[in-house]
């Protein structure tokens, strides 16, 4: 039988109380002396839309087909004057699924003079649909790094998580994507992965899952790439949903609280990033956006935004925040 | 209690140093190291185990070690390929056997 890994208790609350009691992050934090604020940001995130054409279990923003909002060519533009203020080292577009969003072209070719790194957050199938080559080719031209989500190296978990048919048809645009030259060494097109768990599990360490999967991709269907991040599912949005189903919620909830890792608190993404919701306002984080928690405490549009959020500033927390803290972090 | 098996005795495994704790302290830290990286990879460990804890059918062990294979990378083909390779074994175990009793069949027929 495996042994416990020891256990942090955090402090003033007891562990059984823990999934229930809001503000337990607050108080982790505090156990351990720490606040959570601003570092020196350099990354902005810009969320498009939650139209997709997925609709995938673990969506913490409950992105699908059926979902509407978008982001206009008014906002873009507001995004692309702040990108021009500014100056961010990285720009992140991300969704729902950014491909799908009618003015796309438009944002990445305005925002990609503005950084050294842009990057584009795709599922694979929609980027592989008919009609989208001249965005694929728009890429190419603007070295637009693309970060895929690819759960599992097999067919069943990674159709369980995303949907059925999302393995065959992610691997198809894996191949397409190597012989454009992304993943290729010296192509200077960055192809990287994204892996979370199929389901109420933590991730394995980053390097162990860069070394599998490469190995696996390449020896099973001569698919290769540059890096690959694992990170664990945050309890919001569509998994919040399958876990409380599914009687996984308190079980996930104490793992996640369990694991909390102090060590990652400095290196954390919302220390460094301002992430952009579809119609412009500004958070600390994608998954503060799901939670309805703005940057700052109040809704502030990004046309409002001077500059970047001040260092020190406080980051809104909650508890779905033990998943970016949780083993070997969400960094 | 109404079960042999309890699901909550598995997080409090380390209570069975009690009574005995240099014991239990020599066994947890020879099975720390045991599953450490080495030669193998913790991943490939946690496979073994679960393989084995089948043919000890140890729930306990299923329990800990389908999570542990789960979230040390492993999937669910690679968990069931495991298995087999273990069943593999223990049939061709008892099969290979088959030859004892075969000589000693021959031996005392005619
Ligand atoms: S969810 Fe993660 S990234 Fe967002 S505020 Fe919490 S710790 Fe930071």
């Amino acid at each position: 039988m495996k042994q416990e890994e020891p256990r942090q208790e955090p402090a003033g609350s007891r562990r059984s109380d823990l999934p229930a009691q809001d503000g337990a992050f607050s108080q982790s934090l505090q156990g351990h002396g720490l606040e959570l604020v601003r570092g020196e940001t350099h990354t902005l995130q810009v969320n498009v839309g939650l139209l997709c054409n997925q609709a995938c279990r673990h969506c913490h923003l409950e992105a699908g087909p059926t979902r509407r909002e978008v982001m206009s060519r008014a906002t873009m533009n507001d995004v692309i004057a702040y990108a021009r203020r500014v100056r961010f080292e990285v720009i992140d577009i991300t969704g729902g699924a950014p491909e799908m969003v009618p003015d796309i072209e438009y944002l990445i070719g305005e925002l990609a003079p503005l950084t050294p790194r842009l990057m584009l957050r795709s599922n694979l199938t929609a980027l592989g649909q008919e009609g989208r080559e001249r965005l694929l080719e728009l890429c190419v031209r603007q070295r637009v790094v693309i970060v895929s989500s690819f759960p599992a190296t097999n067919p069943g978990q990674t159709d369980s998580q995303r949907g059925q048919g999302v393995w065959e048809q992610s691997i198809a645009m894996l191949r397409r994507l190597n012989e454009e030259g992304y993943g290729i060494e010296g192509s200077g097109l960055e192809l990287d992965l994204v892996a979370n768990p199929a389901g109420a599990f933590l991730p394995t360490s980053q390097q162990e899952a860069e070394r599998k999967f490469k190995r696996d991709l390449e020896r099973k269907f001569g698919i290769v790439f540059n890096h690959i991040y694992t990170f664990a599912n945050m309890p919001l949005g569509r998994f919040r949903a399958w876990l409380e189903k599914s009687g996984n919620y308190r079980p996930y909830m104490e793992k996640l609280a369990q694991s909390f890792n102090p060590c990652t608190v400095s290196g954390l993404m919302c220390r460094t990033l301002v992430s952009v919701s579809w119609d412009g306002y500004l958070y600390d984080c994608d998954f503060n956006q799901a939670e309805g928690l703005p940057l700052g405490g109040e809704k502030i549009h990004v046309a409002m935004m001077p500059g970047l959020p001040e260092p020190g500033t406080p980051i809104a927390v909650g508890d779905h925040c033990y998943a970016c803290t949780a083993g070997s972090g969400f960094t | 209690m109404e079960n042999y098996y309890d699901p909550a005795d598995l997080p409090k495994f380390a209570e069975i140093g009690k009574e005995a704790p240099e014991l239990a302290k020599k066994f947890f830290d020879y099975y720390g190291q045991v599953f450490a990286e080495g030669e193998l990879t913790e991943r490939e460990k946690a496979l073994i185990a679960l393989a084995v804890a089948h043919t000890v059918q140890c729930p306990y062990c299923i329990d800990a070690y389908t999570r542990a294979c789960l979230e040390k990378g492993s999937n669910l083909g690679e968990m069931t390929e495991a298995l087999h390779v273990v069943t593999a074994i223990r049939g061709g175990a008892s099969l290979v056997h088959g030859m004892q009793m075969r000589r000693i069949a021959e031996k005392i027929s005619m």
